[in-house]
């Protein structure tokens, strides 16, 4: 689905991701696990091809085609859809009609299911704006349900568990792993080792660069015994 | 008996206001208060229980005295209806209103100007809102494409103690041509008063707003809100102006202008002022370009770049 070669990215002549290659497979919830800093927010930016991010190097192929020079609208159209780490509040936007912009000729039903699936009350939140009088995990909760409404083909949801209360969370897991069964590949972005045990496989990240890859328990046990204790944080060249 | 002229002038009216936006059923209905002015003419007026409308043709307008009476609640919005349809003229609307203690009313006021290009419309309003009553005004305006519409609301408002005056004057639908905007506010004790702008600038538009709230009384209230956009080679001034002098009184001023494009320019200048050590009075006011991550997130949903930017003008706007 998607194969990420070689990327790469500078800015202002810092290395920020550094010879980056990673596969994202047909139904897979690919798991890239870091420290903060390491980049795993620059490569969602890069794959959704938001805040102006281009490589440098490198390809991003997804079907088969290269997205490096396509818009964001053309990803989205092509399937790929971003669920912001801090999404935006947009005055005057309801949580339907942000819903109904992801849930095109979806009837009301379904939007409703969406947001239920990540533990929100429609009656409760459908006519309030995704404004600031929202919190920062209900705004969260309905970015992860705009993105469950899309049906991406591949969904980018970075840390969807940050700021989420712990009732909720189970919901959030679900979700996920529900978007999966439907078909959706997931590149799952987060520093949480378990919100990393619901993908298939996990890559460690470490200052850009893929270090590792494996199951679940696989790599949490190696970031464990690595990455914690790691002198060299965000440094992988200095690892023996 | 109506004449034929003026039945055709008042199904102009309705059909202008429809567009507008504007329910018809409701100026057609008997248990609803309305208003229909064309140019200096009076072609509807009806009051319901509690509430009175008189009127005054004038040589350029119309005299109004809107009348709620002590403790009437108006369960259904009244509706008002102005416009001029001819590409030229002068509307000149004189408003006095009371709204006496412990009424209750909500208005709603368009005011039609389709196929302007060199139209002028005032209104001078004063009004006063008694203790503990309740009056809300809503006005749209509906103008052309010609952006050839000089409007100049001016207004000078009474809140009595415990009472609640809210407005919003919203100019989003056609070119703005050019607006004065006016309201001043004097609030007592305990009273609350809310101003809401919001205009939509394009073409060559030119927009002033001013809004001015005093809040005289102890625990009184006040919000001056604006929300601009603007493109093109529009130009847009505003002023809210808040101040604080009575202990506990609490107001804040909340200004937005976006701009869209290299030629329209935005200023904003919020006054705050405090007269009281135990007043508070706040304000923010923010300028620039639409957010970038705003319109990436639409982006990420589908939309196009200038779809995604008109949702989020329409959101402000809205």
């Amino acid at each position: 689905m998607l194969a990420v070669q070689n990327l790469r990215l500078k800015l202002n002549g810092k290395s920020i991701i550094d010879d980056l290659s990673l596969e994202v497979k047909k139904g897979e919830i690919h798991g890239i696990l870091g420290e903060n800093g390491t980049g795993k927010t620059t490569i969602a930016y890069l794959v959704m091809g938001v805040n102006n991010y281009k490589p440098t190097g490198g390809k991003m192929l997804f079907e088969g085609q290269d997205i490096a020079d396509l818009s964001v609208s053309q990803r989205a159209k092509m399937g790929i859809s971003l669920a912001w780490q801090e999404p935006a509040r947009i005055e005057g936007l309801t949580v339907r009609d942000y819903l109904s912009l992801s849930g095109k000729n979806q009837g009301t039903e379904n939007i409703e299911s969406y947001l239920r699936m990540v533990g929100l009350e429609p009656a409760q939140y459908l006519d309030r704006d995704i404004d600031a009088t929202l919190s920062g995990g209900e705004r969260k909760r309905i970015e992860l349900a705009s993105v469950l409404a899309m049906r991406p083909k591949l969904a980018i949801l970075d840390e969807p568990d940050s700021g989420i209360d712990i009732v909720a969370l189970p919901l959030i897991f679900n979700g996920i792993t529900e978007m999966s069964r439907q078909g959706s590949s997931v590149l799952l972005i987060t520093h949480s080792e378990k919100m990393a045990e619901i993908a298939h496989r996990v890559s460690i990240l470490c200052a850009g660069k893929i270090i590792r890859t494996g199951t679940p328990l696989e790599s949490s046990q190696w970031f464990k015994d690595n990455c914690l204790t790691c002198p060299h944080i965000n440094k992988p060249t200095e690892l023996t | 008996m109506i004449s034929q002229s003026v039945e055709k002038e008042y199904q102009g009216m309705l059909d202008a206001y429809e567009k507008a936006g504007g329910d018809k059923s409701a100026l057609k209905s008997k248990d609803i208060a309305k208003l229909v002015i064309h140019e200096n003419r009076v072609l509807g007026s009806d009051g319901v229980k509690g509430l009175k409308i008189e009127t005054r043709e004038t040589k350029t307008g119309v005299d109004v005295h809107l009348l709620v009476e002590e403790g009437a609640k108006i369960p259904r919005p009244v509706h008002l209806c102005f416009g001029i349809l001819p590409k030229e003229g002068l509307q000149e609307i004189i408003m006095k209103v009371d709204a006496k203690d412990n009424s209750q009313v909500s208005v709603i006021a368009h005011c039609i100007f389709p196929h302007a290009v060199k139209v002028i419309h005032k209104m001078d309003a004063d009004i006063d809102i008694g203790s503990n009553a309740r009056f809300d005004y809503k006005e749209t305006h509906y103008h052309g494409e010609a952006g050839g519409v000089e409007v100049i609301p001016k207004a000078k408002v009474r809140v009595g103690k415990g009472g609640v005056w809210q407005s919003t004057f919203a100019l989003s639908q056609g070119l703005v041509g050019k607006l004065d905007y006016d309201f001043e506010v004097f609030c007592q004790e305990k009273a609350v008063a809310e101003l809401v702008v919001k205009a939509y600038g394009r073409g060559s538009d030119d927009i002033k707003v001013w809004e001015k709230i005093y809040l005289d009384g102890m625990g009184a209230r006040g919000l001056a809100k604006s929300r601009i956009v603007l493109s093109d080679r529009a130009k847009a001034e505003v002023r809210g102006e808040t101040y604080g002098n009575a202990p506990y009184a609490r107001g804040h001023v909340d200004c937005m202008e976006l701009v869209n494009g290299t030629e329209a320019v935005a200023v904003a200048i919020p006054i705050v002022s405090v007269t009281n050590g135990k007043a508070k009075v706040t304000h923010e006011a923010a300028i620039g370009s639409i957010d970038r991550k705003q319109v990436e997130t639409l982006m990420a949903r589908g939309l196009d770049e200038n779809e995604a930017v008109d949702v989020i003008v329409r959101g402000i706007l809205r």
